[in-house]
């Protein structure tokens, strides 16, 4: 098989060789992520950034949350404050009842060479100073940003076939979710054809984002709102109030993080420029058998 | 040293290093007027967009005697150091008198008792602070509406103007003041509240006089307000934005969100 004649690589710095212990391999550039969905997604990254760090300002403005309409202020789910020692400030973090000391980090921090009193670090917050009003503006600057940017991307999806061909797990995908678990687990990466599709867990990890923790981040960000609970007292009826509503935002918000972190990681464990020029340009390499017949969508990108 | 620990330092020095770098930029940001330009241009869209949702007549949440908050906060000022005040206070406001005047045919000079028979009003609604927390209370008021009905308001009055005796910032001298629309200032739920939970407001919430504007954030509901004004344009009083905060720190007008 692998003596049969190799066509010419499109990366000619990496020329095949044929080797009779492996199957020829060709390099198929495929133009793989459109441009709207490149778009969106920078939008939505730099939105993201922006709504988290002005997110952290506004909560530092109280930095402890509830349960509920109103706020129970002895007894919060979550606060982190300084207290006062000899001069200086710690600081004690309490979830749940249980309080840790978490001076440097939460509570209290170093500000321009002194421990301050504040919730989230001065280097997680734009403004960096405490500065609720302008916390705000960036926050609400950036949620028209993202809503907008996010409602003419759930348009598309829905009208278009990104969704279904894409995102949408297949029979076969749910059949294969005990695989990919392992696959995952083991670092094993699909080859070939299946590394340009979105795997099962993938797919799944995105719907929760998609259609899950960010429509959320928008629904609990207006139930904060005065104006918009007396046009639609069915938001803060569905959170079970103004203040879990906050606790619910808050939550999402770190999940986000947390969907940053391993989307960040998988990006490297699966090359990172081959990723990073499929999201900036829209083409992604795969390898495919020398032999293998022209491919779906195969030199659109050349 | 361990391999662990070193790896740990090396992420946290990377990390710091990354915040420092993303924080000097983000401040160069802030601090440049065409960024913030833009960004601000943001509260103009907001409120727009919540007058077209929200009808006139649309009532904020109200809520049951036994979800009152046991403990209501009492934030921005919560005493008024002024011996007539004092005074005042100790003997339930007799000399009080609240000036309701502007742009109106027939200013008015009203008394507490004055407000008491005026068409009242009494709501449990959720005070709701820019800061994030939320309190119940239930508050008893005359209706904003009405009184300025009666007052004659002119057909070129665009804005309701709220002074209070209160300084927040002694160092700064300027006194409290809000504003709010004609849309708001009509608004069946806007009250002059003299009665806090079945009490007569206390010192620290504003007494003898706040105002309720319940679609609206806590800074919005002015306390010790002892002058009304119907105005055509907030740019010529003090700062020109339309409120105390508004002035000296940059909250929005709009409180809606």
């Amino acid at each position: 098989m692998s003596d049969i004649a190799v066509t010419p690589p499109l990366n000619p710095g990496a020329p095949v060789k044929p080797d009779p212990a492996k199957p020829a391999l060709r390099t198929v550039v495929l133009y793989r992520t459109k441009l709207w969905v490149r778009v969106w997604h920078w939008i939505n990254a730099l939105s993201l950034f922006f709504l988290l760090v002005s997110g952290l300002q506004i909560f530092n403005a109280h930095p402890a949350l509830y349960w509920g309409q109103a706020a129970n202020f002895t007894h919060p789910i979550l606060a982190m404050q300084g207290v006062p020692v000899g001069g200086s400030w710690r600081g004690v973090t309490t979830v749940f009842g249980h309080s840790f000391t978490t001076t440097g980090l939460f509570g209290a921090s170093d500000y321009h060479g002194s421990i301050m009193r504040r919730g989230f670090p001065s280097w997680l917050t734009i403004p960096s100073d405490r500065d609720l009003a302008n916390g705000r503006r960036w926050h609400f600057f950036f949620a028209w940003a993202f809503a907008i940017n996010g409602a003419a991307y759930f348009l598309y999806i829905l009208i278009g076939r990104h969704l279904k061909k894409d995102l949408w797990p297949t029979a076969e995908d749910i059949r294969s979710i005990p695989r990919s678990i392992i696959d995952h687990i083991l670092f094993r990466h699909p080859h070939g054809e299946a590394a340009a599709r979105f795997n099962v867990l993938q797919k799944l990890a995105y719907l929760v984002v998609l259609l899950g923790l960010l429509p959320l981040m928008i629904l609990t960000g207006l139930t904060m709102s005065p104006g918009m609970n007396a046009a639609f007292p069915i938001l803060p009826w569905i959170f079970g109030g103004r203040q879990s509503a906050r606790t619910i935002h808050f939550i999402c918000a770190w999940s986000l993080v947390g969907f940053f972190a391993i989307h960040i990681f998988q990006v490297f464990a699966a090359g990172v420029f081959n990723e990073m020029r499929s999201i900036i340009t829209g083409r992604f390499a795969i390898k495919v058998p020398a032999d293998a017949p022209p491919f779906d969508g195969e030199g659109v990108a050349r | 040293m361990s391999g662990p620990l070193l790896n740990r330092r090396f992420f946290a020095t990377a990390l710091a290093g990354a915040g420092a770098s993303a924080l000097a930029a983000c401040d160069r940001l802030a601090s440049s007027h065409h960024v913030m330009k833009t960004i601000y241009s943001a509260e103009g869209l907001t409120r727009r967009i919540q007058r077209l949702i929200l009808s006139p007549g649309q009532l904020a949440p109200e809520f049951q005697p036994h979800e009152i908050s046991p403990m209501f906060r009492a934030n921005g000022s919560v005493g008024v150091d002024d011996p007539d005040y004092q005074d005042q206070l100790a003997k339930g406001f007799p000399d009080w008198r609240l000036e309701v005047g502007g742009l109106v045919k027939r200013p008015l000079k009203l008394s507490l008792a004055d407000l008491r028979a005026r068409p009242g009003r009494t709501q449990i609604t959720r005070h709701d602070c820019v800061e994030g927390w939320s309190c119940i209370g239930q508050w008893t008021g005359a209706k904003l509406g009405p009184i300025l009905m009666e007052a004659g308001l002119l057909p070129t009055a665009k804005y309701v103007v709220f002074y209070c005796a209160d300084t927040i910032d002694p160092e700064a001298g300027a006194k409290y003041y809000e504003s709010i629309g004609l849309a708001d200032a009509f608004h069946p739920q806007t009250i002059l509240a003299y009665a806090m939970n079945g009490q007569p407001l206390t010192e620290p919430h504003g007494a003898p006089v706040r105002l309720r504007v319940e679609r609206q954030l806590g800074y919005k509901q002015a306390k010790y307000i002892m002058r009304i004004e119907a105005v055509n344009d907030l740019k010529p009083i003090n700062g020109g934005k339309g409120g105390y905060w508004e002035d000296s720190t940059g909250y929005e007008w709009y409180a809606g969100i």
